[in-house]
């Protein structure tokens, strides 16, 4: 196999590891895979952890390790790297309506550096209306707060802007 | 190396011992929504702790890794603010010192991201966005409890006169700081300063909160000398390693 065929198998195998958390995105729509590059005949993989105390971050590793096996690659060596830090910018057009599907919704806008105070303005994924309120800043994951709809009534996950 | 090994220490033990601190609250907390948050702020913490560990670890080049630093020391060695080992108290204590400590840590860490020591840059940048979300929860809920009933308001008021003493341990610096803050590694907290007093002045005035007139301070966790909660809390978190030298998952 030549050394780009071998890259582009890793790359395939890699990018479509789903996210243990959210099953519905993969790392590759997630923005979490980083790099995916040869040095000599080892693929060396980049991730990148979307909060730092993500406990996913090991079983992601386990999920490439053998989503490589299986794709026949035996060299291989995965890293995690910290800069430049993950930001919700990065999670790809499929990714935010593959999340809003599965019923959590997509960060609105762009990360930005504020803290003190004021919530995201964000629309039900279930109904769509923008009649919404925030329950708690974190959800079910670090990556997600909890939010309510004042029209429909359901409670849904909302994914940070980070 | 051994000044950044000491500083990244100083940060990592901090991120520990609050992050172990709230994680007390997991089955206690006041609500399920609470637990969730108090978990996941705990988390953030943890995970920043682990990060820095590591890089003293290296750093350090004696073949400590982050369980070593955790676990493998005791209390004289710990290097954390007086504050964050502080016991939770009733939620208006944990809430105060989460706002004492996230005021400071969120512009600390965008400070920091400018640090000349790469991995320390990488871990802050991270950090900072994680401290955002920390020091908004705390602004809020302290708001809702100042300004609330009668009860919450006391209690909060009880809370920041308990805790205020250890708020001036965060604008300490010593010779292991001074000489990082002239080689651009480290940050010097008196430049924080005004932000810090500007947001915890904002949230108090909001919550109807005073903060105490009294200047005295106390002093201690960067030379190690902690109080008596040090020891007790790591006498649960070490059990582990301590009863299984080397245990792993």
């Amino acid at each position: 196999m030549s050394a780009e065929g071998l890259r582009e198998r890793a790359l395939a195998a890699a990018t479509a590891v789903v996210d243990p958390e959210i099953p519905v995105l993969t790392i590759g729509d997630l923005g979490v895979l980083r790099a995916v590059r040869l040095a000599g005949d080892t693929v060396e993989i980049e991730i990148t952890p979307t909060y730092s105390g993500c406990p996913a971050m090991r079983v992601i590793e386990i999920e490439i390790e053998t989503a490589l096996r299986d794709a026949g690659i035996g060299k291989f060596r995965i890293a995690t790297v910290l800069a430049p830090a993950w930001t919700t910018d990065w999670l790809s057009a499929e990714g935010r309506r593959k999340l809003a599907a599965y019923g959590i919704a997509p960060p609105a806008g762009q990360a930005s550096r504020r803290a003190l105070f004021g919530a995201d303005a964000v629309a039900c994924p279930r109904c769509g209306s923008p009649a919404t309120e925030r329950i708690s800043e974190f959800g079910s994951t670090a990556c997600k707060a909890l939010y309510r709809c004042r029209s429909c009534a359901e409670p849904f996950d909302y994914f940070k802007c980070h | 190396m051994a000044l950044l090994f000491d500083y990244a220490l100083r940060q990592a033990d901090s991120a520990l011992i609050l992050g172990h601190r709230l994680s007390e609250w997991i089955g206690h907390a006041p609500l399920l929504e609470e637990e969730l948050a108090l978990g996941n702020i705990a988390l953030d913490l943890i995970g920043e702790a682990r990060a820095l560990y590591a890089h003293a670890g290296t750093v350090e080049g004696k073949g400590r890794d982050e369980d070593a630093l955790a676990y493998r020391r005791d209390a004289g060695a710990f290097r954390n603010l007086l504050l964050v080992e502080q016991p939770n108290g009733d939620f208006a204590v944990t809430i105060i010192r989460q706002l004492l400590y996230s005021a400071f840590a969120h512009p600390f860490w965008r400070a920091l991201g400018q640090s000349r020591d790469a991995t320390l840059a990488a871990i802050a940048a991270k950090a900072e966005k994680e401290a955002a979300y920390h020091l908004r929860h705390a602004g809020e809920w302290l708001i809702r409890l100042g300004d609330g009933t009668a009860e919450s308001h006391r209690r909060a008021q009880a809370a920041l006169d308990e805790l205020w003493p250890y708020s001036g341990e965060l604008f300490e610096t010593d010779a292991v700081e001074l000489a990082l803050i002239a080689e651009g590694v480290a940050v010097d907290p008196a430049t924080l300063r005004p932000e810090w007093e500007r947001t915890v002045a904002a949230v108090l005035a909001e919550a109807t909160l005073a903060a105490p007139a009294g200047e005295w301070m106390q002093s201690g966790g960067r030379s190690g000398r902690h109080s008596e909660h040090l020891g007790h809390l790591l006498a649960t978190m070490q059990f582990l390693q301590r009863a299984y030298p080397g245990a792993v998952w």
